[in-house]
């Protein structure tokens, strides 16, 4: 395997009395795609924001490119700059244009100068297929385009690596697709991705490996063709049977 | 029935009415309305920031405002602020602050009260996933709610403001109590003056509800502009 | 700082000669209760009336209901308060007029209309606000059975209505107490008043003005806990209020 770049060892996390995470360990490289998936409130949601540090966690450790993300001394917002994060609701600003949405952390946070950074906006603007849209209003756009334009957000901040939250969930179907294209190249492209989706179209076609969990543990962590042709676990098995009957 | 009254001393006043008193009225609305906003909105963020240390005094000082009647407020800020402004300076007797300066410190503070529940309101209605997006992108707090949050609370409340603000403008009245000449002061001191009371609270009244009921169209219209963008 | 404290200013005799500082604190609150509890139950009547009357789908009802709130809304109290005590004895006839110059109490009365019908106004805001937040299904089931529109709002409607609109009718109630002292303005001898009267006689400042904020305040408490134990108790359970729309 190539380098480690983000390392979650026995991850535990408690809401007052109730556990949601319980002793996740993974690792996932640099360039690798690792879809999570599982039934609804099997915690993959909360995982996924535990690497960034949206979410704290009770015990465990979670290290992204060397920095511990649980530790106090770390600065977050400086570790979340290099994380690009996508979210189920796309979460564009409804109050700035879609190029004022891509420059602002760029200019804000990263200190680029203005002109930089809208040249940059244009760029994944036009890699994401938008080019034309820059001047509208999130509140303009269809669904597809806004998680593009949030995909394009986050590579702005020329990420190290990229997680989704399930990004395709909230869209109607005939927009799922032009969404997945997009993280599709991005793969192709070596972008180290965790990906959190019911998806299993594109698990096969560009994940690595597949991580199942249930109940808040990691039941099978295996490549991908072996987790879909024979998975191990009864668990893995039903959910399985469940979602890919369409 | 209206034979003995005498319309002219309107038309004669006028010059004092608007140059005098409604200038005082206008001038107080938008400095106490802006003063009220900046000073309600730190409120709010002190009460929602999760620190006791922040969050009870404001509250304490939200409720109080709230508890107590606007005249009793311009009363008691018409003999404190002297006192305050002789510790402020370390002078030696209580310093001696004009009508406007009192009745500006009163309708700041007091108005700041109103003004910090409706961005409070504004600023727990912007979803958490704004706040999650912001913060994945690597934005500190303060920008956060400097470029995210803020700027759309106060879009979403913009009406609501507004409408407190007509409601400041209304309230300005009350510095009769100390005699003070805005626009329904220099009104009764030329009814008094001249024994004309029908006709100038009659007047005054019409220009109040005059300019209230055009603002609140306003105010009325630029939500439904507003609505349709978002 | 140059201030005598004088606490002790509240067991000296006022200027009236009969009665302690303290004393005459609690009469103007007997007088600042007293006007905002008759003004209150004019509010309520009109109010009620004029927001159901705006909730009829027979349009000049609903445009003088409207007339109504508007007119009310756009004036300050202070100057409405003018209007009712110095206007109005001049423009109705002079037998009329010279009776209520003359009235003993006239300021109380002319207080209690005054902020009886400003208040009406908000209160209307609310009443139509909280009848409209009732789902249409409720009215229709209503006439359905064959009751009348009046059987609809006196059985289904306003009951129900009244329940959400609690929280907000609150908040008017306490307005109402705080505006009662805009009266002081025309002559009525309220708690602020009476704190005004100590200051200008006494010149103890701040104890006369910390008194009154203490009384305000402790009639805010006492109001808002009897409004909330009056909302627990006519809770419909399972109910989640619907949220009346804002009308500010």
């Amino acid at each position: 395997m190539t380098d480690i770049q983000i390392d979650i060892n026995e991850v535990s996390k408690w809401y007052g009395p109730f556990q949601v995470l319980n002793r996740c360990s993974t690792k996932v490289g640099k360039g690798e795609v690792v879809v999570v998936c599982g039934p609804s409130g099997s915690g993959k949601s909360t995982l996924i924001k535990c690497v960034n540090g949206l979410e704290p966690f009770t015990q465990g450790a979670i290290t992204v490119d060397g920095i511990s993300v649980g530790d106090p001394k770390t600065n977050l917002p400086k570790l979340r700059a290099r994380i690009g994060m996508v979210f189920q609701h796309f979460e564009l600003f409804p109050h700035l244009t879609v190029m004022r949405n891509l420059v602002l952390a760029q200019i804000k946070v990263l200190g680029r100068s203005s002109g930089e950074a809208h040249e940059n906006g244009m760029r994944l603007l036009d890699r994401v297929g938008l080019r034309d849209q820059a001047e509208k209003f999130p509140g303009e756009l269809s669904g597809g385009q806004q998680q593009r334009v949030a995909i394009a957000r986050a590579l702005a901040m020329d990420p190290i690596a990229m997680l989704f939250d399930e990004p395709t969930s909230a869209l109607d179907p005939e927009m799922i697709k032009e969404v997945l294209d997009v993280m599709v190249s991005l793969a192709r492209d070596g972008m180290t991705m965790i990906v959190v989706t019911h998806e299993m179209g594109f698990a096969r076609q560009v994940a690595r490996r597949v991580v199942f969990m249930d109940k808040g543990e990691i039941v099978e962590d295996a490549p991908t063709e072996e987790f879909f042709g024979s998975p191990r676990s009864e668990s893995a098995q039903m959910f399985l049977s469940k979602i890919l009957q369409y | 029935m209206f034979a003995n009254f005498d319309f002219d001393v309107i038309a004669r006043s006028l010059r004092y009415l608007f140059f005098d008193g409604m200038t005082f009225t206008l001038i107080l609305t938008a400095l106490a309305t802006a003063g009220g906003i900046v000073f309600g909105t730190m409120l709010a963020l002190m009460r929602l920031s999760g620190f006791p240390l922040l969050a009870v005094p404001a509250t304490g000082y939200v409720n109080l405002m709230r508890s107590v009647p606007l005249v009793l407020m311009i009363f008691w800020f018409y003999f404190l602020v002297p006192y305050i402004g002789q510790w402020l300076t370390g002078a030696e007797r209580p310093i001696q602050v004009g009508y406007f300066t009192s009745s500006l410190v009163t309708f700041t503070l007091f108005e700041a009260a109103y003004f910090c529940e409706i961005m409070r309101a504004g600023i727990q209605s912007i979803s958490r996933g704004q706040l999650a997006a912001a913060q994945a992108l690597g934005m500190s707090y303060p920008q956060t709610m400097g470029y995210i949050v803020l700027p759309q609370a106060f879009r979403n409340m913009l009406p609501v403001l507004l409408t407190q603000t007509i409601i400041l403008f209304q309230d300005t009245s009350l510095v009769y109590v100390l005699s003070i000449t805005d626009f329904l002061g220099a009104a009764s001191k030329v009814a008094q003056r001249d024994g004309r009371l029908v006709e100038m609270y009659l007047f005054a009244a019409v220009v109040y509800f005059v300019m209230s009921f055009a603002a609140s169209q306003g105010v009325r219209a630029l939500s439904h502009r507003t609505a349709i963008i978002r | 700082m140059n201030y005598h404290w004088n606490w002790g200013i509240f067991w000296d005799i006022s200027p009236d000669g009969a009665h302690s500082y303290l004393q005459t604190l609690l009469l103007g609150t007997t007088w600042t209760l007293a006007t905002a509890f008759f003004a209150w139950c004019l509010a309520l009547l009109f109010g009620s009336i004029i927001g159901v009357i705006r909730t009829t789908s027979n349009a000049w009802l609903v445009r003088l209901g409207n007339a109504y709130v508007e007119l009310f809304r756009n004036i300050p109290l202070l100057v409405q308060m003018f209007l009712w005590y110095f206007v109005l004895p001049e423009v109705v006839p002079q037998a009329i007029g010279t009776w209520l110059k003359q009235q003993p109490n006239a300021s109380f009365y002319t207080a209690v209309v005054a902020l009886g019908f400003y208040t009406s106004a908000r209160v209307a805001e609310q009443v139509r606000a909280g009848i409209l937040s009732l789902a249409q299904g409720q009215r229709l089931a209503a006439l359905a059975l064959g009751l009348t529109l009046p059987q609809a709002y006196g059985f289904v409607l306003l009951p129900m209505a009244y329940r959400i609109m609690l929280p907000p009718l609150t908040s008017e109630l306490l307005n109402i107490i705080k505006n009662s002292s805009v009266a002081l303005t025309i002559g009525l001898m309220e708690l602020t008043a009476r704190a005004r009267s100590m200051q200008e006689f006494s010149f103890q400042v701040f104890e006369a003005f910390t008194a009154a904020t203490v009384i305000y305040i402790v009639i805010n408490i006492a109001v808002t806990f009897a409004m909330r134990a009056l909302e627990r108790r006519t809770a419909v359970p399972g109910f989640i209020g619907a949220s009346p729309a804002a009308a500010h």
